[in-house]
Parts: C-alpha cells; structure tokens; sequence
C-alpha cells in the first residue's frame, strides 16, 4: 500500500480530502499490464482482461471474484460483445492479484452523496472517490459494484483488441483497417477468414487507434440477453473448482481453534490429546496480534482434514477474555446508551425540532425497533491453502480482495508482495465474509510451521460461526408527523449501531485510522428519496468491539427494515393506503414509481385481501437499484406461511436479465432468512449459535413463489447482489401485519410469531 | 480398505471411524462430495450408499456396508446425467457449492418418484442452499422427470 493510503482512508467514509491532491498524472497514469511476463508459450496479451493463444483460445481474465453473481458470465461478455467472440467460445479465468483491476465504482458508492443526488457537487464527491479507487488500486468485490466499474473498462478493452486484431490484419493483408470486419472469432477480410489466434502475436505488439466507438447496445448480440453461465457445467458436476478443493503435492491439512472470546488471548494450552490423534503432524501457537485484534489460538496440522479436526477437539484451552460486553444484556444496555447520542447527523432536512414542537400528540407516530447480530454462513467454511518455500508464497483462496490478500500475507510470512502470487478460487458463497483476510492470514501463518510443504487450513463450520465478521445489532427510534394531507411532514430517525468501517479498518489497516463518518450506518434511512419536508436521520455510535463486517447490503440491511415498517405504520396510522403514500411521497422519481406500479400490478395490490392471508409492501433504493416488493402470508393454525413475494427492480440497463433476476431472488431469499430466525447471541462473552442447528436458513419447504421483473428506466447503472435483501424483511413484516394485526418491531421475526 | 466408489473398487488407509465424507476427499481425492456442516444438517455432503442418500460427513467409513456413488460417478463417460442436464438447462447453480449434495439429493427423489409434485419435492429435498436457488432446483427436478419419461 502506497503512501497515500497511510495518510488518509475513505471506503465508506466522508473523507475525500486526498481526492484532488493525486493530481491528474496520478490519477490518469494507467497500471502495468499484470499479464505480462506471465504469459505461457504462444499466448499474447493485449491489456489486463485478455489473453489470445496463438491456436485462437480466447481467455477473458475476470478481475471479480465469483461467488454466484455472475461475474464469469456476464463480465466475459463485456469484452465478448466488443472483440465479436461467442460467449461459448472463450475460457474465464480469475485474474491475479493486482492494482490494475482496482474497484472505482464501489468508492464512488461510499460518497455521502445520495444515489439519486446528482448535481455538481455529487458528481465531484463521487468522481474523487472514484479516483482514490484507482489510486489505491483496491481490488474488491463487493458493493453491488462489478458490473458498474466494468461497465466502461471492460466493453473497452474487448474494443482495443479488435481493432489491433484488425490493424494486424491489415498489415498482413495490404489492405486498409476499415475495409475490414469482424465476426466469431475472426477477421473477416473479403471472403478471407482469419483467427484472432494468427494475428495475436501481431496485434499484441500494436497501438489501438485512437478513435475507438464503443458498439451502440441496440446492436448488442450478447449483452442484454440471458445468457449461459460460463460456470453452469461445472458446478452440476461437482468439479473441483472451491477453495477447499484445492490439491497439491505432498500436501498438509489443518484447522485452527481461536479464541471464541473475540479478540481475546489464549492463557495456555495442552497439546497432548491433539498430538496422540492418529494423523496429526504438529500442533503450534497461533499468537493474539493486537493491533489487528485478532484473538490468540492454536493451529493443528495433520495429514488429512477430519484428524486436524479430531486434534482440535482434544486440545485443552483457558482462554481469557474479550473486551466488549459479556452478554445480550449487556450490549443492549450499550446500544440503548447510543440512542440517546448524535454522534453523527447525516441528513437534517427542514427543521425537525420545530415541526415536532407544536405537533399535536394525535398527528406523532413512534416506534422502536431492534435488530440482532447475523452471521454470514457461507455455505463453503473459511479456508485458504497456503505454500511459503525458497523465497517464494503462494496462497489459493475464494476471497472477495486479492490485493488485501497479497499485501497482509506478505505482512504475515514476511516477503514482499511481489514474492505473493494469490490464486482466487471460486468462492462457494461470499456475501461480504471473503471481503476479509482473516482466513488468509491464519493460512500464511500456518505455512511458516510446514517445512515448504503446502498446507490448507479448513475452519470447522462451528469455527467459522464462531468468528464471524457479524453485521452488527442495532437498534432505531422512529418519528413521524402526519401533516393534513395525511402524508408525513416530518420524519425523525435516531439510529444506534457499532462501526463497521471502524472494525473493518482494525483488522484490514491496522495502520490507518478512519476519517469521516462512516456512511454505512445509515444506509438505507438517510439516503432515501422519499420527499418529506423534515427529514433527520441521526445516529450514536455504540462502543462495542465484537467484530463486524459487510454483510449482504451492510446498513441497508437493518435500516429498510426500520424505514419502511415505520412508514407502513405512518401510513395506518394516517388511514393510507401504503402503495399510494409512497407513490406521494416518491413522485420526484419516475423510476421509483415506475417500479412501485408494476408491484403492484404484478401483486393485484388493490384486491381485496382474502381471508387468512396479508400483503405487505416495500420500497428501497439500494446499490443504486431502484426496488419494490410486495409479500403475500397466509395463517395455517396460528404460523405464518411465505406464500408468494412479487419484485420489481429496476437497474438501469440489465446486461443480463436472468442473472439480475436470480440475484434479486437470491438477495431476497437471504433477507427472508434473516426473518425466520437468525440471530447471534452472546453469553460469557463468545456467540451461542454454532451450526446450522441452532442458525438455520431457508428451506426448499418454506421457499415461496417467487416473480422478479426487470425494468430498464433509471439513468444510472444499479446493483443486483445485494438490492434483493433490505426491502424483503420489511415487506414480510407488514404482511404479517395485515394478516394477524402484529407489529413486529423485532428482528428475527420469529421472536414474535412461528413460521410453518 | 476397500471400497466401491463409483464402480471402482479403491483400496484406502483409513481409520473406520473416520466420515466417509473425509475418506473420499482427502484419502481418495473424491472432491465432488462437500463439507458444509459436519454434523448433517446442510446436505452438501450426500452421496448415494446402496443407491440410497446418504449424508457422508455423518457416517463413518467402516460403517459403508454398499458401494458409493457420489456426484463425480453420474455421468456416463462424457455424457451427463439427465438431472445435470436439467441442471445446466434451468441455470440452477449461483456459487454452487451446494449444488452437488443438491443433485445428488434429487437423482435419489426423481428414482423413487418419476413425476414427484411440489409437495414431494418439499418433502425430501431438504438440503441448504445459502444462495436460494431453490426455485430453479424446483424447476430443474421437474424438468428432470420429463426428460426422462420421455426418453
Ligand atoms: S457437511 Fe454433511 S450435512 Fe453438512
Ligand atoms: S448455490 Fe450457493 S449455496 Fe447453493
């Protein structure tokens, strides 16, 4: 990490301040190609998002990491569509490691400018934090952000090559470049078909013209349609393509135990039970790193995974304690203490204070409403194989950040990073746990103990649980005026969460500390479009060190929850139906309306409810996608029943309909879950749910019917990985609502109510 | 010891307490079967066992009484199972790693029930998919049973 980065820091924070000092040669000057000098025999490089063999074998380097949303699909058809290659003619691969695939797009989501606020002062936040990305050459995924930041960057890409591929051609051919096309693979020169293979070598070595145009999307073969997923056949043959697949010669297993007490240290420990299970090899000291606040721990290593996991559970262990409250109770009592505190104010539209002054107490709506801890459970567990010998490291891994990868584990093995090569598996889920390095670290850390053998370190489900990156409980204060219309006039939210940014940063930049708020508390309640006249989002910033993440949709996860049950309350407490109070409140935002009519169309909203069932209704704005839900419960003996969810989306341009569609589905689904039971609890100081027995998901059993629309009307690019899962929770709220009278001002919904 | 895992006999030191989930990746090399949970509640581990599924990570390899078939031995040479097939068609797979134990699960359902209903799919598919492609699995299954009947 260059200079800069010490200085200052910014995901997700105001702190744009080292924006405009880069200068334009900083910020315009281009990476290196990191193919180069990697290439095998025969193989040509044109920039960092292909590789053509001289036999016409096409590889599009994907610089995302895929963990179901697509990125092998549908960023590989970015550079198809423009190089003219059939989709089912190239290979994907996991790019390396490397600056040149730097994120801007999700620095430019972490501005603290609204998504729908776009005027000079915006476009300048969002431009600078766009730059900072390039700068600091974070590759990540995450943010809901890959398609956007390889939008431009990757269509390009596939142009340059096709237009050298043709210069290439002209030259061989004595003609000139413009009496030239292309087409699957080929350039086409009078009735002359010549493979891009036999011109890459030429090609390669070629400046692309100047004035390259970008292909007009009413011409698109490929972008825009549904096409097959590249990975599609592997994954429904079992291939081995995880982290946790990953063989290598003369290869070790092993597993860690760390201190379920988070951040605490290990007091002592007796390794003899370990070390007499048949297998094991060796048992070592994993030491507390303070500054990162990863807790203390050991590491068993064995000759195969089930005998590290058999070492594990024999080794003795006094642990000390963690230094964040003990239990529930206790953080509770944190959170409530937050509350009461603006820490940061967001968002103070108006004058709130005065509109609630002279408010009579029959126009105020209040509530308060709570969330709790979640874990992620990927359904793969952290894992990382992990090879140091002669001088050399090499590190195979499903995560979300190589370049975090490469440089913490050179931190941990001591090399520098250009000694690392990380080799991104596919991920078998990621939802913001892989953005992580925990795993990798641990994995380096454990290759130092092996002799230069290559050892892969697999975390136990009950591990993995365990020491999860949470996203954090929170708790909300809600209020609302009704003016005479019946329409709110004044919205005031005080909001009380612990930093994730804050925690992030901990672990990920010991070095730095973060500057400026931290958006991601109130995502999802400050940036919302709706048009109330006294509009206040406020929030306290709870104390409490338990480690928290990125969870799928971060703020926007708890905060939907708390806005849009709130305003359907608002809305009942008006005489409103809440469809139309949205559809006032919205009325700026033609894609906001353009998505609440079609829910409603596809929801027969305005039928009447049939006995024993309920609807429930939602709106958000999330990663740029503009989202509506509507859920339909039916009561079977007292117990709840998801019977069917209807969604309407809309992303701007869909490159690939089915796959947007799947994510909602998805992102939905995972929200849903949340609901029916998930919660991290804590007692003694470590988290009480350990498997899958006591934090379950959904079930094919209770999975609804579930419609997801496309529409193609907002003007900027949105997400689709994460938009799903914050309207789905307080869509199933209000439907439970409608159908039983509860409110349910608690998360998961369980507490108050039993699910079939 | 011995074992048939997908109709070869393979010859393995394993302890006979040791899940046959754990004998078939790291002893075998078998890596289609995965490790989700370890204690059978998520699925992504099962393999057939006398053509039954079974999740592997909770029966301990001395304990395999039948030959084993887990993903890896479905197809037929280069040609996929049907269930796979359907699979590809309806796009089921997000990040995948459940999607071995989920086929498995279905090949097992679809041999016992040739045109199972919603019902029956509910019934016995009861794997984890933490990226909730149930719907297309639901899909999938169906779409698995008429290409069969009318094969
Ligand atoms: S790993 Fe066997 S059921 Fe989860
Ligand atoms: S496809 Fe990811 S867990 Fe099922």
């Amino acid at each position: 990490m260059g200079k800069i980065l010490r200085r200052t820091f910014l995901i997700g924070t105001a702190a744009i301040v080292g924006g405009v000092a880069f200068g334009t040669y900083t910020v315009k000057k281009p990476y290196d190609n990191p193919l180069d000098g990697k290439l095998a025999d025969g193989e040509s490089t044109f920039n960092p998002y292909l590789k053509v063999t001289s036999d016409n074998q096409i590889t599009v380097m994907i610089p995302r990491s895929e963990m179901g949303q697509g990125v092998t699909t549908t960023l590989a058809a970015l550079v198809a569509e423009e190089l003219d290659v059939r989709i089912e003619d190239i290979s994907v691969e996991h790019a390396p490691a490397s600056n040149a695939y730097f994120n801007a797009a999700m620095l430019e989501d972490g501005s603290p400018f609204p998504h729908y606020q776009r005027d000079f002062m915006a476009d300048t936040a969002r431009d600078a934090m766009g730059a900072l990305g390039k700068v600091l050459g974070l590759q990540v995924t995450g943010g809901s952000s890959s398609v956007k930041d390889a939008w431009l960057k990757m269509r390009e890409a596939g142009c340059a090559a096709r237009e050298t591929l043709k210069l290439a051609a002209a030259e061989r051919e004595g003609v000139a470049a413009d009496t030239l096309r292309t087409e699957a693979g080929h350039v086409i020169a009078g009735d002359k078909k010549i493979p891009y293979g036999e011109l890459a070598e030429a090609a390669a070595r070629l400046d692309p013209p100047s004035n390259m145009v970008l292909r007009d999307p009413k011409d698109w073969k490929m972008l825009g349609k549904p096409l097959p997923r590249t990975d599609a056949r592997a994954k429904s043959t079992g291939a081995p393509i995880f982290g946790i697949d990953v063989r290598l010669p003369d290869m070790l297993f092993a597993t860690i135990k760390m201190n379920p007490k988070l951040g605490g240290a290990l007091k002592s420990f007796t390794a003899d039970g370990a070390k007499a299970v048949k297998g094991v090899v060796k048992v070592v000291e994993m030491k507390r790193q303070d500054k990162e606040k990863f807790g203390g721990g050991v590491a068993v290593i064995a000759t195969n995974t089930w005998a590290a996991f058999q070492g594990a559970e024999a080794l003795e262990i006094e642990w000390d304690d963690a230094d964040y409250p003990k239990d529930d109770a206790a953080i509770a009592e944190v959170l409530n203490e937050a509350l009461t505190r603006q820490d940061q104010t967001p968002r103070d539209d108006g004058d709130v204070t005065a509109a609630f002054a002279d408010a009579p107490q029959d126009q105020i709506v209040e509530a308060e409403y709570g969330v709790p801890y979640l874990a992620h459970a990927t359904m793969e567990p952290m894992n990382a194989t992990a090879w140091l010998r002669d001088g050399k490291f090499d590190i195979w891994t499903g995560n979300q950040a190589p370049t975090l990868i490469r440089d913490d584990t050179a931190y941990e093995v001591g090399l520098d990073a250009e000694a690392v090569e990380v080799h991104t598996t596919y991920l078998g889920g990621g939802f913001g746990r892989r953005g992580e390095v925990d795993f990798a670290r641990f994995a380096a850390r454990v290759a130092k103990e092996t002799d230069g053998k290559p050892v892969q370190v697999v975390w136990s489900r009950e591990e993995d649980m365990t020491h999860d990156t949470y996203r954090p409980a929170s708790k909300s204060k809600m209020r609302a005026r009704l003016g005479g219309d019946g329409l709110p006039v004044a919205l005031d939210v005080q909001l009380a969460s612990p930093s994730i940014i804050a925690s992030v940063m901990a672990r990920t930049f010991p070095s730095l500390s973060p500057a400026g708020p931290d958006n991601t508390m109130f995502h999802g309640a400050a940036d919302q479009p709706y048009g109330i006249e006294n509009y206040r989002v406020a929030a306290g910033i709870a104390p409490i060190d338990i480690p928290i993440g990125f969870w799928r949709s971060v703020g926007h996860s708890y905060n939907a929850y708390y806005m849009e049950s709130f305003l359907d309350e608002v809305a009942e407490k008006a005489g409103k139906d809440p469809l139309e109070m949205r559809l006032a409140l919205l009325k700026e935002h033609p894609a906001a309306i353009g998505v609440l009519e079609k829910v409603a169309e596809m929801s027969d909203w305005k039928a009447p409810a049939r006995a024993g069932r309920g609807k429930g209704l939602a709106f958000h704005l999330s990663f740029g996608a503009w989202t509506a839900e509507v859920i339909e419960v039916s009561l079977l003996d007292g117990e709840v029943k998801i019977e069917n969810v209807w969604c309407a989306v809309d992303v701007g341009t869909a490159l690939d309909p089915s796959i947007v569609k799947a994510q909602l589905q998805s992102g939905i689904i995972y929200g849903l879950s949340a609901a029916l039971g998930q919660e991290i609890t804590f007692a003694d100081g470590q988290a009480e749910q350990t498997n899958f027995d006591t934090y379950d998901a959904m079930r094919m059993s209770q999975c609804p019917n579930i419609e997801v629309e496309v529409l193609e009307n907002a003007k900027h690019l949105g997400g689709a990985g994460e938009p799903g899962t914050p309207p789905a929770i307080p869509a199933l709220a209000n439907a439970i609502h409608a159908a039983t009278g509860k409110r349910l001002r608690q998360m998961p919904l369980s507490k108050d109510i039993d699910f079939v | 010891m011995k074992l048939t895992v997908n109709s070869k006999e393979i010859e393995i030191e394993a302890d006979p307490d040791m899940p046959l989930l754990w004998a078939l990746r790291d002893l075998a090399g078998i890596r289609g079967p995965k490790f989700g949970c370890g204690i059978a509640m998520c699925g992504a581990c099962t393999v057939h066992v006398n053509g039954e599924p079974v999740r592997s990570c909770s029966l301990a390899v001395g304990d395999v009484d039948g030959p084993v078939v887990t993903i890896d031995g479905l197809p037929d040479g280069d040609k996929l199972h049907v269930v796979q097939e359907a699979w590809i068609t309806e796009q089921v797979p997000q990040c995948g790693y459940c999607q071995s134990g989920q086929i498995m699960a279905a090949v097992a359902l679809l041999k016992n029930n040739p045109d199972p209903s919603d019902e029956d799919i509910n019934d016995s598919m009861s794997n984890l998919c933490r990226c909730g492609t149930y719907p297309q699995i639901r899909a999938a299954i169906k779409r698995a049973a008429s290409m069969k009947a009318e094969a």
